[in-house]
């Protein structure tokens, strides 16, 4: 990491601790969202933009991450900080041998063995089986948290909003120092390397079969945190949450961030909570528009998203010169 | 016996409907080597204009036709305008490109004609139902019958059908003949779309018009047409059919119809395991 990076970086999280105490309580929330969002993506970068298994059912992991925090909250009765590795660990185990038979279907076929994930997943939520534990149609409603006792007792006051924000944050830089150090050694460049060219990586003795499965589960396990942590604040989960849209919200995301890259993760989260918000003022159907002809628009026109342009921004004022389009790519 | 034999026929009525639409997807697949996910939201949209056509004063039949040709004309604009230019892109950009079709055609629909569903006519007179089928069921199976004869007979015999296979087939030798490969894509763009109009309109009456009516189905007939081989036309009728058939088997006997989307992931995610190239399908073998 370059020193002006560290910077940056360190920049970023002073400026993120600092937000919730100038922000009001709902803005506050959606931050927490964007935090949420972040780590769902990075979560599918790790799987679609590094390793370059096409995910279209990411939605589906979210779900079963916000289910398992909200059904062990509702259920179980226990604390929201606990439900967050058991969320994560669910999602691991199940994002692992989903990646297993995965193995065996490339580009096009695995993404369409995903949207079926994403499509059939609200109804395996409603199934009347499962409705003791589901809530079935009506989902499950929790409690947001209050801030520990101990935080009161030491003199600190937050409000609900702004202590679960802060809890999603230390979350969010734990698993993006986690995620950059998976991607910046020896894994990342092995599943980089069976992107690119799947025989040469096999050829140079990487075992294809079990990285990319462990990228499935480990991309699986963010996203399922992220559906957790987003179940805790939005204090709800319902099957009508997690349709096969919200699996292309976060293809969205990556795809306007920039694919394969970890501040790509933010800029998409940014994207996605905030661009329907303003646009939704035009009509109910018009941020899904915007999101489509932003969708098609980054294939054309930017295809390393905002990341990459910015990435490309910055190196051409400290060279001084234009750089070939081939080498702003990562 | 009886409820079993119901269901069956039922499921072949809505299993033509899939057949149609898988029969759309194949018609893309073998030209592109590509999987349209707009398939299912072109046919929604179709269904649409159908509707409004409907609504103003056209006659059914008037409008199922102009409908064919607007929707066909649509589906060749879509291909040269938003498919062409990621034609040799990596297969992440195309799928993303087609999720943004998707997307879109969805939200225009939503934004144009509301979210609120519509009920939407059948044209089959009450004389054409049968002991087990209502007329609805005798008359889709029909239409979708008579619509895979046009196309076998188009593909069989006409000119601009063998130079549409040709181009699939074999794009450089089919433009070294004079072939014009580029517009043979797009007319194969458009008569998917056409195809998948045809679908949509048969659909509408028993699943009601709304923007998001075509996502299961579109489930369905990727079941359908991975079932019977992805690049198989015959296979993607016979697997619409099968598919259509065990749908509604499953769904009314064993789990429920509730569950009924889940068969259609279990087929996909199954046969792309154990037999990707489907009943009919030719096995893919690629050097490295």
């Amino acid at each position: 990491m370059s020193k002006k990076l560290v910077t940056v970086t360190i920049l970023l999280i002073v400026l993120a601790c600092v937000l919730p105490l100038v922000l009001t309580n709902y803005r506050t929330f959606q931050a927490t969202l964007v935090l949420v969002y972040a780590i769902a993506l990075l979560g599918l970068n790790i799987l679609t933009g590094y390793n370059g298994q096409i995910s279209l059912g990411h939605g589906a992991f979210y779900a079963i991450g916000a289910y398992a925090a909200a059904m062990l909250m509702d259920q179980a009765g226990m604390p929201y900080w606990a439900t967050i590795p058991i969320a994560g660990a669910v999602c691991l185990v199940i994002g692992f041998l989903f990646g297993l038979p995965a193995l065996r279907l490339e580009g096009l076929y695995l993404a369409l063995a995903t949207f079926a994930l994403a499509v059939s997943m609200p109804p395996i939520l409603k199934a009347h089986f499962l409705e003791k534990w589901t809530g079935g149609v009506q989902g499950i409603v929790i409690v947001k948290p209050d801030p520990p006792a101990w935080l009161a007792a030491a003199g600190v006051k937050l409000s609900a909003d702004q202590w679960l924000y802060y809890f999603v944050l230390a979350i969010a830089i734990v698993l993006f120092i986690a995620g950059w150090n998976l991607i910046s050694g020896r894994v990342g460049r092995a599943l980089v390397a069976i992107r690119d060219h799947h025989t040469a990586a096999e050829a140079m003795g990487i075992n294809s079969a079990i990285y990319k499965s462990l990228a499935f589960g480990v991309s699986a396990m963010y996203t399922g945190i992220a559906g957790a942590l987003g179940a805790i604040a939005v204090q709800f989960v319902a099957p009508d949450s997690f349709t096969v849209f919200l699996s292309i919200t976060f293809l969205v995301g990556i795809v306007v961030g920039g694919l394969a890259s970890l501040s790509g993760a933010l800029h998409g989260a940014l994207f996605i909570q905030f661009v329907p918000n303003i646009a939704d003022e035009l009509s109910k159907a018009a941020p899904w528009a915007v999101f489509g002809v932003f969708l098609i628009g980054f294939v054309y026109l930017m295809p390393t998203g905002v990341a990459g342009a910015l990435r490309a921004l910055t190196r051409r004022r400290s060279s001084g010169k234009l750089l070939h389009p081939k080498e702003a790519l990562p | 016996m009886e409820a079993v034999l119901l269901q069956v026929l039922a499921g072949l009525a809505t299993g033509g409907i899939y057949a149609s639409l898988a029969l759309a997807l194949v018609m893309i697949y073998q030209a592109t080597h590509l999987v349209n996910f707009a398939q299912g939201e072109m046919a929604m949209f179709a269904t649409y204009i159908a509707w409004s056509l409907v609504n103003a004063g056209v006659g059914y039949w008037p409008a199922f036709l102009l409908t064919v040709l607007i929707a066909f004309v649509l589906g060749v604009l879509i291909e040269r305008v938003v498919i062409r230019p990621v034609e040799n892109a990596p297969v992440l950009a195309v799928v993303v490109v087609f999720i943004g079709l998707l997307v879109i055609l969805n939200s225009v629909a939503g934004w144009i004609f509301t979210y609120t569903i519509k009920s939407f006519p059948s044209p089959f007179p009450p004389a054409l139902g049968i002991r087990y089928m209502s007329p609805h069921q005798v008359g889709a199976l029909l239409v979708t019958l008579i619509v895979l004869a046009l196309l076998y007979l188009f593909f069989r015999f006409t000119p601009l059908g063998l130079a549409m296979r040709a181009a699939a087939q074999n794009p450089v030798s089919s433009r070294l003949v004079g072939i014009r490969v580029g517009w043979m894509l797009a007319l194969g763009w458009g008569l998917a779309a056409a195809v998948g109009a045809v679908a949509g309109m048969m659909v509408a009456p028993i699943v009601y018009l709304d923007p998001n009516m075509m996502s299961g189905i579109l489930l369905y007939a990727f079941a359908a047409a991975l079932l019977g081989g992805i690049d198989s036309p015959g296979g993607a009728v016979v697997g619409g059919l099968v598919v259509g058939v065990l749908e509604n088997l499953l769904g009314a006997f064993v789990i429920g119809n509730e569950l009924k989307l889940v068969v259609a992931l279990v087929l996909i995610v199954g046969v792309l395991l154990v037999r990707p190239s489907g009943f009919f399908g030719s096995v893919q073998v690629s050097r490295v």
